[in-house]
């Protein structure tokens, strides 16, 4: 589960480490793995569709292309498939040269609106109006990310990853205390769990993004969702409001009091240290989309997992969420018609088939397609997933993530501005002042 | 400037040396392509680049000077600037003396030595990839070195504050180039006669004095040659950077190289991008320059007088 959501997040952050030893390792060596060798790529509707490698999901988007190459000899789909922090440049580069596949695999908000911007994907507006059945399947929430100036420009896909707060319930018990029910209760398990010499929350700060899901909840508990759809609607300013600063010097505070790991500004989260200190009780707490690295921390039942607490006197409703309402797959507008013929089809008759679905389930994710409780429930890991299946569809608001909502630009700049925040090296007011310039861009 | 060119000389190439001239001409001919190729024409291409704005995707509009005004009132860019400097500065403040006394030792004749040598190279075969993430496990505070051994000295947030982390990249650079570099003075210092040496001792100078009277002295040119391409070199560290911080924490290691690469494949901002790297070019050529002008002023004058 995490490893997906991590890799997707590479693009943004370019997190280091391993990734870019395995974005050369794939340059050099292999490059880009063609599939669909089998015979694909004949006839006048044969489309292209590039999407990414990475087990398990890479074997659910072969499955599914490879269904719907049997049932349609016509008009077959041939994918090629890229190492995650290779494609976010290549794609890009394709699109920008009219070399782009037929269906673009991507992460929705602000990377889709570039896109739409350029003029390079299609409007799938009419089209979910005449497929009203492909469109009402799936969660109302994962349109949002889809969703450019009240049109929608790609079918969302794949699974939702909203993110959870994991605690180590062996070093709960050991310090003595329960699962935080506020964010005073954060503030005053802090020092408990310090003079025991553990870290209270693990966080892989060198990603960057990593600290930002901290800003994201906490804005939302104290200001609710309102506060950040101002500064994404390009507001004069918007980062002034009141509860911005609230926000900063809140978690500034925590900063302060220890409550990051040691060293959190040089742990990448791609690594998958900021987990391992989780999982070798160093530290209590962790934020994410983790699940399967845990090991004996998961089979044995020792991790506990919650939704990020209100905040004293907030406005936010508990049970708003943050992550990734989903994965988005456009219709290039350079295709010809055949080709987005072919390409509509594939969204209407694979995309989240009932095979698909239950691959999803059956890897431990949480498809985006509603009414499967039933499916979910007899899962090997069914109690997360119930939970992740009911945060997902009981919030009230579930907020894509900041850096993918803004544009590529004004995501740069958040982080590099939630990074200094982090290291104390600007103030709450600095921040806001820095991040007020940059708003609309 | 043309104005102030002196006038040209017809110059007596089709004379009797004609054949010859043009067959090595012909001979520059596939290293001119490339040069012009992968050169000449990207570099003329970032110079455009950086009068538009593009974010990569969509159509190349003409900003004017509008990159070039966000990126010089940027203070990133003096911090960049900054931080390039004194990574160029310190770094070449430790590999030179480190490199020259390394390659002095090794220029010596004993079998041992050769060992060694072979030895010394070692990280200069390691990518510079490699070397950052396995300086980013070893330095890593909760499981690298210092936790490993309990030895809290070396259990330090290496990488997480800014001044220790442009420490570490710098001792990173050093202990992946001086390798490289003491191999260039083993080189000079076998070209310098033996005969200057067995004059000094016959004068009665000892071990040090040849070293300061004779050795560093002969090292000159290569001391220029050596510190040219650790300067120039240092403008575009780009990958071991990249990896071992990201430029982080914060921007205390974001040096010019990091700082393009963020603004045109991280915020798709290509115009200021390559207005950086224009910047780039501008920097190390002026640098390559000042080196040579630096060296290069007596090069007609024998260094080996006497010998």
């Amino acid at each position: 589960m995490e490893r997906r959501t991590i890799s997707r997040r590479n693009f943004l952050n370019l997190a280091v480490g391993t990734t870019a030893g395995a974005t050369l390792a794939a340059c050099g060596t292999s490059g880009p793995s063609g599939g669909g060798s089998g015979g694909g790529g004949t006839g006048a509707g044969a489309a292209t569709y590039w999407f990414l490698t990475g087990q398990p999901q890479q074997g659910i988007r072969e499955d599914t292309v490879k269904r719907f190459n049997q049932a349609n000899a016509n008009s077959k789909i041939t994918f090629t498939e890229f190492q995650n922090d290779a494609y976010k440049t290549k794609i890009k580069t394709a699109i920008g040269a009219g070399q782009g596949p037929t269906i673009i695999w991507g992460w929705g908000g602000g990377g889709l609106k570039s896109y739409v911007e350029a003029g390079q994907v299609e409007d799938l507006t009419s089209w979910f109006a005449q497929n009203s059945a492909v469109k009402s399947r799936l969660f109302p929430s994962a349109f949002g990310a889809a969703t450019v100036n009240g049109k929608i420009y790609a079918m969302p896909a794949e699974q939702v990853q909203p993110i959870v707060m994991f605690y180590n319930k062996t070093v709960l018990d050991k310090v003595g205390i329960q699962p935080p029910q506020s964010w005073g209760d954060i503030m005053a398990a802090v020092p408990k769990i310090n003079a025991k010499g553990i870290a209270p929350f693990s966080l892989g700060g060198q990603s960057r993004w990593t600290n930002m899901m901290w800003l994201e909840f906490l804005l939302d508990r104290i200001g609710g969702p309102e506060v950040f759809q101002a500064v994404f609607e390009g507001q004069k300013n918007a980062w002034s409001q009141p509860a911005v600063m609230d926000m900063l010097t809140k978690t500034q505070d925590l900063v302060k009091a220890n409550g990051f790991i040691k060293g959190f500004s040089s742990i990448t989260a791609d690594s998958n240290a900021d987990q391992a200190l989780l999982v070798t009780g160093k530290a209590t707490w962790t934020y994410g989309t983790m699940k399967q690295t845990g090991g004996d921390l998961v089979t044995g039942g020792h991790l506990g997992y919650m939704n990020f607490p209100p905040v004293e006197g907030g406005k936010g409703d508990p049970s708003d969420t943050v992550g990734n309402p989903g994965q988005y797959l456009s219709i290039s507008s350079k295709a010809t018609d055949a080709q987005k013929e072919t390409a509509k089809k594939f969204f209407s008759t694979a995309v989240l088939d009932s095979a698909e679905v239950k691959q999803w389930i059956d890897t431990g994710g949480v498809p985006i397609v509603s009414g499967t409780e039933s499916q979910l429930a007899s899962s090997k890991d069914a109690d997360f997933l119930k939970f992740v299946y009911g945060v997902s569809s009981k919030a009230k608001v579930f907020a894509q993530s900041w850096d993918q909502a803004m544009s590529p630009t004004a995501a740069e700049a958040l982080l590099d501005n939630i990074a200094k925040l982090f290291q104390l090296s600007i103030t709450p007011q600095q921040w806001i002042d820095n991040m007020n310039q940059v708003i609309g861009q | 400037m043309t104005t102030l060119a002196p006038p040209v000389v017809e110059a007596p190439v089709a004379g009797a040396r004609g054949g010859r001239t043009g067959a090595v001409a012909w001979m520059s001919l596939p290293a001119l392509a490339v040069f012009l190729g992968f050169g000449v024409i990207p570099l003329i291409g970032v110079l455009a680049l950086s009068f538009t704005s593009w974010d990569g995707i969509g159509a190349i509009h003409p900003a004017g000077f509008a990159s070039w005004r966000t990126v010089l009132t940027d203070p990133g860019l003096l911090h960049a600037l900054w931080v390039t400097f004194l990574v160029m500065a310190l770094s070449w403040a430790v590999q030179t003396p480190l490199s020259i006394i390394i390659g002095v030792f090794l220029a010596g004749q004993q079998r041992y030595r050769e060992l060694l040598a072979v030895l010394f190279f070692i990280p200069l075969l390691l990518s510079s990839a490699a070397i950052a993430i396995t300086y980013k496990a070893l330095l890593d505070p909760n499981f690298g070195l210092g936790a490993g051994l309990h030895l809290p000295l070396l259990a330090q947030d290496w990488l997480g504050k800014g001044p220790l982390a442009l420490g570490v990249v710098i001792f990173v650079v050093s202990w992946q180039f001086i390798p490289f570099h003491s191999l260039i003075y083993q080189g000079a210092v076998r070209q310098i006669p033996r005969t200057m040496y067995e004059a000094a001792q016959i004068d009665g100078a000892g071990r040090m004095r040849s070293f300061f009277s004779i050795t560093l002295p002969q090292l000159k040119y290569t001391i220029v040659t050596s510190s040219t391409l650790m300067v120039v070199g240092s403008l575009t560290f780009f990958d071991l950077i990249f990896v071992l911080t990201a430029g982080g924490p914060g921007d205390a290691t974001r040096v010019l190289a990091l700082d393009m690469y963020k603004r045109g494949f991280q915020a798709n901002l290509m115009g200021p991008a390559s207005v950086i790297a224009v910047i780039l070019v501008l920097v190390g050529l002026i640098l390559a320059l000042l080196l040579r002008r630096l060296g290069g002023g007596g090069t007609s004058e024998s260094q080996l007088e006497g010998a």
